[in-house]
């Protein structure tokens, strides 16, 4: 009877795990039989045109738009937050406070940050639906990930690296500046990235921030779409599944890009802290 | 002669200090005020839609209870009922939760216990790089596969439905779960499987046994991230949900989770349609917190 039961539940783990690779192998198989006919240098470097046969690079510059405009404000920010809980704070009520709050911002869906963009940052400031609201928008969304990337960086850091520089004379700044954050920029770089991930991946907040105009973007107060809402919109407008999934594979080459490095940069972190 | 100069290197050295010290002072600040920002925006985030999404129940004389438990939506003629889409989204994750969480967790038991190193270096990596790719191109599958799947299978006018969002739901949370739960059960200490294994236990009964249930509170983390993930989905469910606003009463009707209703039609709104929209944000924010507390209960529970 037991090995009756060990096996039963033997086999549904080995069908579990089937179906699972399965599943995830026919969406990445499907995504790229689908639109890989469309991929071409015109695809991806030509202008867009409403009736279809038009390039992606607007919606591929509004996507670098995105990720360099959230990331060039939420990377310091992000990382003074992350010194400051790590390096300065004692340990209360405050502290606990903002980790608190930085847990809640990770678990709200990007659905309400995007209401709350379009009605802070699109109205109440008015910035209208462009590149920037969404851009600040996706800063608050990736701010919690840097924090908690560059705090765990910054706990590997070895205690005596502190205590030895300070031993020298150097200020807690001067320490902070020359000891503490170069050992701990690897991890400090894969949060980043991780982040930039996040940010091209996002589509609801993005919607209903930055609007769907298909053209390129005159200023970063344009109304521009990004890759994702490009896919979706397509999807759901006209059906053109080749199309979206085209858009699909240009996505997934650059989050491989994205986890790669991040793989990459870690490995040679750890290579470097074992020696 | 010689003591003016002292005096004077003195009071150099002194201002310099000040200067540092001065230094020091500021940045500590600053860094405090980077880090007080999340608590601000959070403030914000909730100030902002809690006041937009509360304003017509408190100025201007909606009933709450008529909100959540109208089964109308038809902002023209002034009438805000989201029972259909309540009943929608919770259907929704509970069906993906009851589909995706044991492939996911048995998935990762096969990966972290039963599969060879070799297959595992294989698999682990490519499901973890699919936890990142965009939903959007999850929804595009479903649409694209799922949907004339359900549509030809089960003679369907219209494949959407909330058993296409359910089953685009359970796949996106896979990667997910499978990859955090990884991580918790190849966590648990060696000795805890030698330990079991030399009682004379089998494999199968040192995984159930023993295993899962020291790694229990990392499997939950494992839930709770892909339940995340699922809930809050937008872009990826609108298009195989059908966006009828009926109240299910089968898996192959046509529905409109909360989320969807927000992304529909927030385009256009305006006014005390607009308000309620962001009333269905708080409602489908309080739905997460309730959730996630219920979670929270049920393994802290199980812990005794």
């Amino acid at each position: 009877m037991r090995q009756f039961k060990d096996n039963l539940l033997r086999g549904l783990l080995w069908l579990s795990a089937f179906l699972s690779v399965a599943v995830l192998v026919m969406i990445v198989g499907f995504i790229f039989y689908k639109g890989i006919g469309l991929i071409s240098f015109d695809f991806i470097f030509g202008d867009y045109s409403p009736d279809g046969d038009g390039g992606i690079w607007p919606m591929i510059v509004t996507t670098i738009y995105t990720v360099l405009i959230s990331l060039v404000i939420a990377t310091p920010i992000g990382i003074l937050a992350a010194v400051y809980l790590q390096e300065y704070a004692k340990q209360g009520r405050l502290v606990r406070l903002i980790r608190f709050a930085t847990e809640s911002l990770t678990g709200i869906p990007s659905i309400i940050y995007g209401l709350f963009g379009a009605v802070f940052f699109v109205t109440t400031l008015k910035l209208g639906m462009s590149i920037l609201a969404a851009s600040l928008t996706l800063t608050i969304i990736v701010l919690p990930v840097i924090i908690r990337t560059t705090e765990e960086a910054l706990k590997t850091v070895p205690g005596s690296y502190r205590e030895g520089s300070l031993a020298l004379g150097t200020t807690k700044l001067q320490t902070l500046y020359k000891v503490i954050l170069p050992s701990s920029m690897p991890g400090i770089l894969s949060g980043i990235i991780l982040s930039v991930g996040r940010i091209v991946g996002e589509s609801a907040a993005i919607f209903l921030t930055a609007g769907t105009v298909a053209a390129m973007p005159d200023s970063i107060l344009s109304s521009a779409r990004t890759l994702t809402v490009h896919s979706y919109l397509v999807t759901q407008e006209s059906g053109d599944i080749e199309l979206a999934a085209a858009v699909g594979i240009v996505l997934i080459v650059i989050i491989l890009a994205i986890n790669l490095s991040a793989t990459y940069i870690s490995k040679k972190f750890n290579r470097a802290t074992n020696k | 002669m010689s003591i003016p100069t002292t005096n004077k290197q003195t009071v150099e050295i002194g201002k310099a200090n000040k200067r540092k010290y001065m230094l020091e002072k500021v940045s500590q600040r600053l860094f405090l005020i980077c880090a007080l920002l999340s608590v601000i925006t959070l403030l914000l985030i909730i100030g902002f839609v809690f006041y937009k999404g509360a304003h017509p129940f408190v100025a201007e004389g909606y009933s709450f209870i008529d909100f959540i438990f109208g089964s109308d939506w038809v902002p023209s003629e002034d009438k805000f009922g989201i029972f259909p889409m309540i009943v929608a989204s919770i259907f929704a994750t509970i069906g993906a939760l009851i589909i995706g969480v044991p492939i996911g967790l048995f998935t990762a038991i096969f990966l972290a216990e039963i599969a060879s190193e070799r297959l595992a270096k294989i698999i682990s990596p490519a499901v973890q790089l699919l936890a990142g790719i965009p939903s959007v191109l999850y929804g595009v599958f479903g649409l694209a596969i799922i949907v004339p799947f359900l549509q030809n299978t089960f003679g369907l006018v219209k494949g959407q439905s909330l058993i296409a969002v359910i089953l685009v739901l359970a796949i996106m949370m896979l990667p997910t779960i499978v990859t955090v739960a990884e991580t918790a059960i190849r966590a648990v200490p060696q000795t805890y499987r030698e330990g079991s294994l030399a009682l004379g236990v089998s494999q199968i009964g040192t995984i159930f046994k023993v295993i899962v249930p020291a790694a229990k509170s990392g499997i939950m983390t494992a839930i709770v991230l892909g339940l995340g993930r699922a809930i809050g989905e937008t872009m990826a469910v609108i298009l195989v949900a059908g966006n009828s606003l009926i109240v299910p009463t089968s898996l192959t009707d046509s529905v409109r989770p909360l989320t969807t209703n927000i992304a529909l039609e927030m385009g256009y709104a305006f006014g005390t349609h607009q308000e309620m929209l962001f009333a269905t944000g708080i409602v489908l924010f309080s739905f997460i917190l309730i959730l996630n507390f219920v979670l929270a209960k049920i393994s802290s529970k199980g812990g005794n």
